[in-house]
Formats: structure tokens, C-alpha cells, sequence
């Protein structure tokens, strides 16, 4: 029974011998104790096995651990060694489906295609199943999206996935550890220009543009920056590229404001429907593959509410699995699309999610994986979107690109919660991908960086 | 007068018929639409209900229709009637022109009295009073970190100057007669100030208040559009994201209504304390 008994507590022992010291072994002693049963219910005899061992582990003689705890005292003994150690996490993955430790939740979201999963779960009953309560928070724009997960306003939220890493970073605002469970979604993005440029389809008559992406830091952003970069025009000098919160997109493309936007749907194919731009090329045939919108959590909650964690990370992949089948699109289209979600007309994002869509030039293009949904959160993606921080000054100081992906793209989670809905999981973490023809390599990032003519000097 | 009265009512209906009909003229529809014959046009939502253009008056009139006849309906935090809208802007404003009143009127009332503190203070009054209170946004989202409460305190802020300078000057002008009267009969410090300085200055002070609740009623849409969540502000930037013109118009048109209503609220208060010398 020596691994039901708290570990914290210096009279214990741990390892060989017994508990009382009068015994041989362990055995023995609980042989003479055995009318003694061990307190607490499961739950907490099951967080002593758990603490047990990782105290093995740290002191792996056991005197040493006894002189620690009798010096330190045990409480402040168990609060230094939680801190580096989540036993909650641990505890969660031992037991699994436990009761969420909060279950009502506010999480927040941009009203964009991208983020459908996280989205439908609440119209469909994903987040009810898990035994949670969930209230969507419509935002107005990405920087109230960071300052209300700083704030704690909301509890989980829909980020553009290079947010994650610079909040965890401390670049554009203050460091606070933030994870991308899952990737919300892959593709589904366009650049619009605005109808009077329908002769203009060669990047090179750009100079002088004005631009919108989301957020600075944006695959949108990064994104526009590397296909107007390819053909030779520099983001920084030759256009310009300002920040425009997605809602906002069409009504200033309309009002002439901007000449086109890299932007997230509904609102390229809103910017069509209204008749003020056309879709001048899918964010697809940039990089095939490419992830968007992330779904995040603060670190924090992954501590300190492990089941409410693993509930969450359920539900939003069970929409993933429901959003990835073409089959299921337009019923999605339909639940999404009411004020309370989109607030857009429901053939706008049918048109987005089936792919079957005018592309503002008169013809009508059938592309079925214009958006798709796999929450997969390669750590090959965030080695590439830091490298591109890199290339565009974001992000001034050397960092170790692999440390920080595999701390913040949390792949492991991903796989163990994916394999508990029975969804297939790539064994690979890292892998290879091309971005407009030109191949990335995760391992070799400094040379990838070099081998850009333009960027901005450092 | 009443003659007068219905002149005068008379040529505002005129007004507003010339108006309606030129907005009706102007936002007829140009020629026939084209019914949806091939998918492309159907794709683009042509020949459905899908509005076009600018708003027509009568499809002003059936959003009001619309809007009003449900006014208190919630479905979800992001889809609330125009009646729960108004609630929280007029909650949120209510509480920040109340606590800019319990700073203002008295510390307004300190700086009138001694002109020490009015010299001292004045600087500062002068640099903070022009700045806009949306500025002060940001700051206030990073060091109050929540956004409801930030809404208040940017109306907080934006109400407390005219209010303060109103009820400084406002004491400072009491006409000195009334204050050698009073000396002259030895009030007590407490007893003059409620009864002789605060009735002869209340007027003045009244008028802060009177500015202060416009630009308190003019800021909180611009604050809600900014911060979002709810509100008649929210409303406008998400009918305006549908690229809505007929609601935005319509919450346009209801902010009016409120904020005339908010007006003359303050302007008969205005009216029970004035006086004539």
C-alpha cells in the first residue's frame, strides 16, 4: 500500500523497507496493518500513486526525501514540486474522464468560417455532452481576442495560430503561457481585390497597394507578405499593409479604403456576393495545407483544471471530425450562419465550406478542399510561422524555434484526445511541406530564413 | 401660441415628407432585376430576398416593424433584442455619469471656492480635458482588464470635465453680495454652501450636466463598437459587419430617439432649479 500513502508526509517511507521502519518490507507491514485501511476516496489515492512516484523519481533515496520535507515543511515541499510538475495534468491522463472542475466556460471567438468547429459544438450539443456549459463570446477584433484571454475574461479561445506563440513569446504584449490545443482550420483563406483591379492579376502591378490582413500576427499577414515577396515586391516598402478587424474587410473595400485584403472567410466570398471584389487566388494555392486558426487555452487551466481540459479538447475535435466530411458542410453552413454565430447569409458560407462558389469574375469555380479542418497541430507549422516572425522582424532576438513549438503546439494532447474519438493521428510531429514550390525544412530553419532575398533588415 | 404651435408642427411634417420622398426617389429600384437564370447569379443571391443598395423607406418602416415588435428577445450572448441592447448602454452610462457626478460636483465645488486650487489644478484639468476618451481605451482595457468595466470608465472620463468645470465656475460667480449677506448674518461654513452657493450655482452646475450626458451618450456607442459584447454600439458595428444598412439605420435613428429623451430629462431638472434675480 506504500504507493496510497502521501509521499509528503516525512514519517512515510518510501521504497524499500516499510512505513512504520518496524517491518522488513512493505509487505510485511501491511500484513500487521492490513485492518487499517487506507483514507480517502479513489480519486485521491489514485493522485498518490501518481505523487509517489514522481517523488520516487525526483529523491530516489529516500532519506534525502524525508530530510527535504522535514526542512522544508510538506506543504511548501508540495507546492515547489507542483509547480514544476503538473500532477494535476498527470492525474487527469491516469484517470481520465473525470468530472470537469469548471464547467461553465466563456470562450471567445472573431465571426469568421474559420473557427466553425469551435462554433458548432455549441449549436449541436458538443459541448453539453462533454458537461459543459459553454457561452460564445462574439469579439470585435483580434487584439480584444489577446487582452481578454490576458485578462481571463474568457477561458479557452480562438486565435490565429501564430498568437499563441508570440503571447507565449512576449511579443506584442505581455508574456503569459498560452497553448494551441488544436488547429481550428487549414486553407479556407483568399486574397480579395477590389473589382476595379480585375486587370491587375500580376502581383508586380501592386506597388502602392494598400492592404488589409487581420492581425499582425496573422497567417494572413505572414502569409500575403511571402506570395507578394515571391514576385518580387517588398511588404514593407512597396505596399502597404494595414490591420483591419475581418468584420470590417468589405465595408472598407467597398468604401475604397483598401485595395484588397488577405482575409479570412466568409468575408472574401462576402466581398463577391456584395459585388465590390473579386477572389484573386485562394490561400490554398499559396500553401496547400496551411493551418489558420488555432484553438487555445492558457496554460493555466491545463494545471489547475485537467478534466475541464480534456472535455473542451473532446468536444472541439468532434466537430473537426464532423467539419473534415464534405458530407456534413452545408448542415454546418446552416447552423453557423444565424446572427447569434456568422450573422451572414447562409449561401455565403456554403459556398465557403463546399467550395462551390462564384469567384467574383463570372465564373463559377468548384474547389472541394477550399476550406478544410484538421485539427492536427503540426510543429513543423510553428517552426514556419516563427521563422517567418523572424523574416519580418516580429520577433528581434535568436530563439530556439523547436523548443518553443514543442512547448506551445501541444501534439501529444493532440493525439491522446484524438485517439480517445477514434480519430487517426500522424505519428510524425514534424514534416515537410512546400509553400509555393519552394520546400521547408523544420530541421534546418536558420537556412531557410537565409535563403529569402527579401526580408527585413535586422 | 397655438396657432403657432401648429404652424410650426405643420412645416416640420412638410420637412419630413420632402425628406422621405426624396430618399423614396432616390433608392428606387433601376429597372427590372434580373430573375436568377444561370448558377453564377444564383450563387450571388440574385432574384432571392437579398437587399441591394441603400435602403429603401419602406424597408426602413418594416425594420422598424421588425425590430419593435421584439424587443426583448435573446438568443445567446451575441443575439439580443434592441430593448436589452439599450438596457445595457443606458446601464453602462448611467453608472459612469453617476460616479463622474460624486467626483465632480464636489471637488468642482473645492476648486470654485478657493482660487489656490482652481490655479493649481487647472493645468491639469486643461491637458486632460481634450483628449479624446477612446484614447484612453487601451489603458484602460490593460489596467482595469475587463472590458465592461473599461466601457464605464471611458464614460466616467468623458463626463467628468464639463461637469467639473461647470460646477467650479459655477461657485466661483456666486455674486459676492450673497456671500457678504451670509458672512454678515455668520452662516456656518456647511450651511452656506448648501444654501446659499449650491441654489445660486446649481444652474450652472446643471448645464455641466446637461453637456456631460450628451457626450456620455455620444461616447458609449463609439466605446461599444470598439469593445463589443453588448449594447446599442455593438449593435451597429454587427449590423454593420452583415453590412445591415437597414438595422444600422434603424439604431442610428433609435439613438437619436434616446438620446433626445435623455436631453430633455436633464433640461426640466434644469428648469425646476432656475431662477430669476
Amino acid at each position: 500500500m506504500s504507493a496510497f500513502s502521501n509521499p509528503f508526509n516525512p514519517g512515510v517511507r518510501l521504497g524499500a523497507g516499510c512505513d512504520c521502519g518496524r517491518h522488513a518490507s512493505q509487505a510485511e507491514h501491511e500484513l500487521a496493518v492490513a485492518d487499517e485501511p487506507p483514507s480517502g476516496d479513489v480519486e485521491t489515492l489514485n493522485r498518490r500513486v501518481i505523487e509517489s512516484a514522481v517523488m520516487r523519481a525526483l529523491f530516489p533515496r529516500d532519506e534525502t526525501r524525508r530530510r527535504f520535507l522535514n526542512a522544508v515543511g510538506s506543504s511548501t515541499a508540495l507546492a515547489a514540486v507542483s509547480s514544476f510538475f503538473p500532477f494535476g495534468a498527470i492525474e487527469a491522463m491516469a484517470q481520465d474522464k473525470g468530472t470537469p472542475e469548471k464547467k461553465d466556460l466563456k470562450i471567445g471567438f472573431i465571426a469568421i468560417t474559420c473557427a466553425s468547429p469551435l462554433i458548432m459544438a455549441d449549436p449541436l450539443g458538443f459541448y453539453r455532452q462533454q458537461g459543459l456549459s459553454v457561452q460564445l463570446m462574439k469579439t470585435a477584433g483580434w487584439a480584444l481576442i489577446r487582452d481578454k484571454m490576458l485578462n481571463k475574461e474568457h477561458d479557452a479561445s480562438h486565435f490565429l495560430s501564430p498568437m499563441p506563440l508570440a503571447i507565449s513569446l512576449g511579443t506584442g504584449s505581455a508574456a503569459q503561457p498560452m497553448r494551441v490545443a488544436t488547429i481550428q482550420n487549414i486553407n479556407g483563406q483568399a486574397i480579395t481585390l477590389h473589382s476595379k483591379h480585375k486587370d491587375k492579376r500580376d502581383p508586380k502591378q501592386w506597388k502602392g497597394f494598400k492592404f488589409a490582413v487581420p492581425f499582425d500576427y496573422s497567417m494572413h499577414n505572414f502569409l500575403l507578405r511571402y506570395y507578394v515577396a515571391e514576385h518580387g515586391i517588398d511588404p514593407d516598402a512597396d505596399i502597404q499593409i494595414r490591420v483591419v478587424p475581418p468584420p470590417e474587410m468589405v465595408a472598407n473595400l467597398r468604401a475604397g479604403n483598401i485595395d484588397g485584403f488577405l482575409g479570412p472567410d466568409p468575408f472574401n466570398q462576402r466581398a463577391v456576393y456584395d459585388e465590390v471584389g473579386f477572389i484573386h487566388i485562394l490561400s490554398k494555392d499559396i500553401w496547400n495545407g496551411h493551418p489558420c486558426c488555432a484553438f487555445g487555452v492558457p496554460d493555466a487551466m491545463i494545471k489547475d483544471a485537467p478534466n475541464t481540459f480534456a472535455a473542451l479538447y473532446r468536444a472541439v475535435l468532434t466537430a473537426a471530425r464532423m467539419a473534415r466530411d464534405p458530407k456534413n458542410r452545408e448542415l454546418i453552413a446552416k447552423v453557423i450562419a444565424p446572427p447569434n454565430y456568422l450573422n451572414q447569409p447562409e449561401t455565403v458560407i456554403e459556398q465557403v465550406l463546399t467550395g462551390k462558389f462564384a469567384d467574383g469574375l463570372g465564373n463559377v469555380r468548384n474547389v472541394p478542399d477550399r476550406a478544410d479542418f484538421d485539427p492536427f497541430p503540426w510543429h513543423s507549422m510553428a517552426v514556419w510561422i516563427l521563422t517567418q516572425m523572424k523574416r519580418w522582424g516580429y520577433l528581434k532576438e535568436d530563439v530556439d524555434y523547436k523548443r518553443i513549438a514543442e512547448q506551445v503546439f501541444l501534439v501529444t494532447d493532440a493525439r491522446k484526445y484524438m485517439a480517445q474519438i477514434d480519430m487517426k493521428a500522424p505519428a510524425a510531429s514534424y514534416a515537410r511541406f512546400k509553400v509555393m514550390g519552394k520546400e521547408f525544412d523544420a530541421s534546418a530553419p536558420d537556412k531557410y530564413l537565409a535563403s529569402f532575398a527579401i526580408r527585413k533588415a535586422s | 401660441m397655438s396657432l403657432g404651435w401648429l404652424k410650426s408642427a405643420l412645416l416640420s411634417l412638410l420637412f419630413f415628407v420632402v425628406l422621405v420622398g426624396a430618399w423614396h426617389l432616390a433608392t428606387l429600384p433601376k429597372g427590372e432585376r434580373a430573375a436568377a437564370t444561370d448558377e453564377y447569379a444564383r450563387l450571388l443571391g440574385k432574384g432571392a430576398k437579398k437587399s441591394e443598395g441603400f435602403p429603401t423607406p419602406a424597408q426602413i418602416g418594416e425594420t422598424i416593424v421588425k425590430n419593435l415588435s421584439e424587443p426583448f428577445y435573446d438568443r445567446g450572448p451575441n443575439d439580443k433584442g434592441i430593448g436589452i441592447q439599450l438596457a445595457h448602454s443606458l446601464a453602462r452610462v448611467g453608472l459612469g455619469y453617476l460616479l463622474a457626478i460624486v467626483l465632480a460636483v464636489p471637488l468642482g465645488f473645492v476648486i470654485g471656492m478657493s482660487p489656490l486650487v482652481y490655479r493649481a489644478l487647472d493645468p491639469f484639468i486643461q491637458v486632460l480635458k481634450p483628449i479624446s476618451p477612446l484614447a484612453w481605451m487601451p489603458i484602460a482595457l490593460y489596467t482595469i482588464k475587463d472590458s465592461s468595466i473599461s466601457g464605464v470608465f471611458v464614460i466616467f472620463i468623458c463626463s467628468v470635465w464639463p461637469m467639473l468645470i461647470n460646477t467650479a465656475y459655477g461657485v466661483a460667480a456666486v455674486r459676492s453680495d450673497w456671500l457678504n449677506v451670509a458672512k454678515t448674518l455668520e452662516v456656518k461654513p456647511l450651511r452656506r454652501a448648501f444654501q446659499v452657493i449650491l441654489p445660486a450655482a446649481a444652474p450652472t452646475i446643471l448645464t455641466g450636466m446637461r453637456i456631460s450626458m450628451g457626450i456620455a451618450w455620444l461616447v458609449i456607442v463609439a466605446a461599444e463598437m470598439l469593445v463589443g459584447g453588448t449594447g446599442i454600439g455593438y449593435f451597429v458595428w454587427n449590423e454593420w459587419n452583415n453590412l445591415n444598412l437597414a438595422n444600422v439605420i434603424f439604431a442610428i435613428l433609435t439613438i437619436g430617439v434616446v438620446g433626445m429623451a435623455l436631453d430633455l430629462a436633464i433640461g426640466r431638472l434644469q428648469k425646476l432649479v432656475t431662477y430669476v434675480e
